[in-house]
């Protein structure tokens, strides 16, 4: 069925996957072509970026209508700011892998969120290196078994703590094997204006998912907590709406997005709401502490101003400026050679 | 100085047999960093200017933000000779750390003006010494003491006002200048100028042959530091993103873009059409400026010898993805940290070369402020036309130091942007010309294929940029063919740029037989050294590189020659070594003199050098 731009979901897909069979990653970007099939993304004017790893190769099998570049070794945050200092009109899709962000990319990936360059920042994270064969990675748990490199003696960075303290206002832990949970989260982070962290678990079938590690499918499977249940309702379709009111007990929780879409959480865990910085903090401590996989929206906040708004960029975007607004007159460079004489 | 100098001068001055010295002289002031005295100095230079004395100042300052000694030189030229001289007349010693050592490297008749409270005695019985009362003399005027310490130098511009004939109202004026026309700090300090004025007069006895008087050699002519001038380049040829990261020293360039924004403010909004962002670091302020020039902007960063290094993956992917962004490197003492407060032209090879496997990047010389500033604008040009990183080599004495220029000349061309199809329009019509458009594909067989930018609305306008093997419809390959290809049209773009960049600048007479060869900053000083080979008898051709790769001229003019010298301020020659490696025919009789001491090179070490080379 043709979504509102005339495009089937084939269209929305690109090239063949070369990833192991089973991969995680490619469950998700499976759910990058839904949504945006769904909310009928204008492909030109969305950008892809990534850094290096499995991970990082999935943008070339998505959204062949877009412009996608496939940067280096954990520095596609610094690519995709420069990108969107240069056109902030685009939609901006990064994908990276724990390795990608976690280590080599842990400086970038926090300062990009401290700029709050407006993007969705994917971590498909699956506890190793998958591309250079099967290293720890630093979301490893502690205590974590591999095959050639025995156990893990260190702790576990958390990506989402990270990014909450970095100052990110959009915060969510996925489970790649949850596709619904995947698909919504995607939707709403593309909705959010300002960076979006989403660390989705997904398993790397080849290095690291043996029904005991932590990053496998049998685990999370068995083992995810939604935090609550989450829809995504676009911009003009709101059933219902006039009805529902935030509940003080945090059953249902609304919150309408810059785009004027809504998210709308049922609660499951009651304690949690995800406007409250403190309460996502500790909700993720917990999870640390009593080996919980929760998943969902953990922190959400009213976007800061992005880069752009925060350097005072004209609206134009500066790759689209005229010549005339790109060099002064001859008479402006004639005072500012007085000036020095 | 206390820096080891091997282009010091050891004969004394010609004109001290009693006739005056005039407009003809070098004059070393003394300080410690961070005491102020980078203003009176910049007030000595603009007076100098403002006499119509053609001037040239230098500053030798430590990697230090207080304490440490600083040397300032200041040049007349009544001959427009702008380089640095290797000694210097006189001396103001301000710095008790290091005056003995100041005042033992003052030539025979040499002036030195010093502190009289110091009570330092006359110990070289050979100069002269003028011993000025800067305490009192401050005490004199009604200064808030808070200010007292760095208005202290104004002391010693009132004295040498007076002992070298700079009129008082011409001195009022340069504050002014120093002080962008603020009445309240040029009135304070010109007190203090006026009181040191007075009381030399009416206490020192003039014995010395040093005088200004007034020419008019600069009439219409700027003074302005090669920092200030690419900025003002950059802003001229349409930057619109700047990503950075503070290091001496570059830093100056992206605070004269600051400084200077407002030329390209949107005039109805008032709002910015210049992003600058102070990155984390070099690696991601060039990540930053490749993914605002894939994206379309005009992306530029400065940086030196350190964060060169942080950039080398991202400057090899953008050589092979094909990125235009430009890179200025102003550069100083390496390796390492080196001397982070010293110049130097010790990156030319790191730059041409960056980026792991075969790369060979454009690199940019410029040799003078006029060309940084051209070359500020023209390097966003090059980018876009050849879609490649452009580097851009300035150094710490070009950047940094004032130099006396003409005024900019506006761009003679409009903006090239290269094989951009920008918007929807131009991708269709390209489509419609050519029956398709893929990213790498040389429909031009010039080796510049096209390229799109994101936002250009249309479905099949996008591209995958990636720095691993691709064919030319930019597809993940891992063919030897394609591997081939890609390489092969990416080395015939670079080699056909060498016409198309900047050519050498050639002096030739065929008379001549022994010909330089050299780049950047050292100009003044090949020229002038030139001049004093010439008055030898040593007549000499002259071709400054402007550009890497070498144009065919480099070539030519070396073949034409019975001898020919590379001259370069780096320690290994390594202009030298890309001239013979491009030229390995013959290039036996081309003799490598390479400097490398810190300190921009002068007349005196040119004249030498080549005098040695033959054998005189
Ligand atoms: C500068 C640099 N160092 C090392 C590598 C080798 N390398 C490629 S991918 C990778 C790790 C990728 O791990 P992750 O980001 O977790 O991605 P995954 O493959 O697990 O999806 C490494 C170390 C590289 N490409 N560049
Ligand atoms: S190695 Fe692991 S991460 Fe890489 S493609 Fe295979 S399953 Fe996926
Ligand atoms: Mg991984």
């Amino acid at each position: 069925m043709p979504n509102a731009l005339g495009l089937e979901r084939q269209d929305y897909r690109a090239a063949q996957s070369t990833l192991c069979p089973g991969c995680g990653h490619d469950s998700i970007a499976n759910q990058i072509i839904s949504a945006a099939y769904d909310l009928s993304l204008p492909m030109p004017h969305v950008v892809k970026f990534s850094g290096i790893g499995c991970s990082s190769k999935t943008p070339a099998y998505f959204l062949r209508g877009s412009h996608g570049f496939n940067a280096v070794h954990g520095r596609m945050p610094s690519v995709a700011t420069g990108a969107m200092l240069a056109n902030q009109s685009l939609y901006a899709i990064g994908v990276s892998g724990d390795g990608d962000t976690g280590s080599i990319g842990f400086g970038q990936f926090k300062h990009l969120i401290r700029r709050n360059v407006p993007m969705v920042y994917i971590v498909e994270n699956n506890g190793v290196y998958g591309l250079t064969k099967g290293q720890f990675s630093a979301t490893a748990d502690e205590g974590a078994k591999l095959k050639y490199y025995g156990k893990n003696e260190l702790p576990p960075i958390d990506l989402c703590l990270e990014a909450i303290i970095s100052g990110c206002t959009f915060v969510a832990r996925s489970f790649s094997g949850d596709a619904k949970q995947v698909q919504t989260l995607i939707k709403a982070a593309l909705s959010h204006r300002g960076t979006a962290v989403l660390d989705i678990i997904s398993p790397c079938v080849t290095f690291n998912n043996a029904p005991d590690s932590t990053k496998s499918y049998e685990y999370g499977k068995a083992n995810e907590i939604p935090l609550h249940q989450i829809d995504y309702m676009p911009r003009g379709f709101v059933p219902e709406r006039e009805e529902i009111t935030v509940k003080s007990d945090y059953e249902l929780i609304e919150v309408q997005m810059h785009d004027g879409s809504y998210i709308r959480l049922k609660q499951v865990d009651k304690d949690h709401d995800p406007r409250n910085r403190a309460a996502a903090l500790s909700v993720l401590e917990k999870a640390q502490r009593e080996e919980l996989f929760l998943t969902g929206l953990i922190y959400y906040e009213e976007p800061r101003p992005t880069l752009g708004e925060t350097l005072n960029l004209v609206d134009t975007p500066l790759s689209a400026l005229a010549d005339e607004q790109l060099r002064p007159s001859p008479e402006a460079l004639a005072k500012l050679m007085a000036t020095f004489g | 100085m206390s820096t080891v100098n091997i282009q010091t001068d050891t004969k004394t001055h010609s004109a001290y047999q009693g006739e005056p010295v005039i407009n003809d002289f070098a004059l070393m002031i003394a300080t410690k960093n961070g005491s102020g005295s980078q203003t009176s100095n910049e007030v000595l230079i603009r007076s100098l200017f403002r006499m119509g004395i053609p001037v040239s100042g230098k500053n030798l300052f430590p990697s230090n933000i207080k304490g440490l000694p600083t040397w300032y030189t200041i040049r007349a030229s009544k001959d427009s000779y702008i380089a640095r001289r290797a000694t210097t007349d006189i001396a103001v010693t301000m710095n008790q750390d290091t005056a003995a050592e100041d005042i033992a490297n003052l030539p025979e008749g040499g002036v030195c003006i010093i502190p009289q409270e110091w009570k330092w005695g006359q110990t070289r019985p050979d100069i002269i010494y003028y011993e000025v009362p800067v305490k009192s003399t401050l005490g004199m005027s009604d200064i808030p003491s808070d200010f007292r310490d760095r208005i202290a130098n104004m002391v010693y511009v009132g004295a040498c006002a007076y002992l070298f004939d700079i009129p008082l109202d011409i001195v009022r004026q340069a504050l002014l200048d120093t002080f962008n026309g603020k009445e309240k700090p040029a009135n304070m300090n010109f007190g203090v100028v006026q009181n040191a004025y007075d009381w030399s007069k009416e206490n020192l006895v003039k014995q010395d042959p040093f005088r200004f008087q007034p020419l008019d050699l600069t009439t219409g002519k700027i003074l302005i530091t090669g920092n200030e001038a690419t900025a003002l380049g950059a802003l001229f040829g349409g930057i619109t993103v700047a990503a950075w990261y503070p290091i001496t020293p570059s830093t100056s360039v992206i605070d004269g873009v600051l400084d200077h924004k407002h030329l390209r403010k949107d005039p109805e909004t008032g709002k910015d059409t210049v992003a600058v962002v102070q990155a984390e670091d070099e690696l991601a302020a060039i990540g930053m400026i490749i993914g605002a020039g894939w994206a379309g902007a005009r992306a530029m960063t400065a940086t030196s010898g350190p964060g060169i290094s942080l950039m080398a993956e991202f400057t090899g992917l953008a050589y092979f993805a094909e990125i235009p962004c430009v890179i200025w490197d102003i550069t100083r003492m390496g390796p390492s940290t080196g001397l982070p407060t010293r110049t130097s032209q010790g990156d030319l090879l790191f730059i041409h070369f960056l980026g792991h496997g075969d790369t060979r990047q454009i690199t940019l010389l410029p040799g003078s402020v006029a060309e940084c500033f051209e070359f500020g604008w023209r390097a966003f040009d090059v980018a876009d036309q050849f879609q490649t990183p452009v580097f851009v080599m300035s150094d710490l004495d070009l950047g940094m130091n004032i130099w006396m220029s003409d005024p900019f000349v506006y761009p003679d061309q409009p903006l090239n942007r290269g094989k951009l199809l920008a918007n929807k329009e131009k991708y269709e019509q390209f489509v419609a010309e050519h029956g398709e458009w893929y990213r790498y594909r040389d429909y031009d067989k010039d080796g510049v294929p096209y390229r799109t930018i994101p936002g250009v609305d249309h479905m099949r306008a996008a591209y995958f940029t990636r720095g691993t093997g691709h064919n030319d419809m930019a597809v993940y390959s891992e063919r030897g063919d394609d591997w081939l290809q890609n390489l092969n049209r990416i080395t015939q773009k670079i080699d056909n740029s060498r016409v198309l960049l900047p050519q050498p600048i050639i002096d030739f007479d065929a008379q001549n037989e022994i010909g330089l060869v050299s780049f950047g900053s050292n100009d003044p000083a090949i020229e002038e050294g030139r001049d004093r080979l010439a008055a030898a008898g040593i007549k000499t051709n002259y071709l400054r590189v402007r550009a890497l790769p070498l144009a065919q001229s480099v070539k030519e003019f070396v073949l034409k020659h019975k001898r020919v010298y590379v001259l370069e301020n780096n320690h290994d020659g390594q202009l030298a070594q890309i001239i013979r490696m491009e030229a390995a025919e013959d290039t036996r009789h081309m003799i490598s003199l390479p400097l490398g001491d810190t300190l921009p090179m002068t007349a005196k070490w040119v004249f030498e050098s080549v005098m040695h080379g033959e054998n005189k």
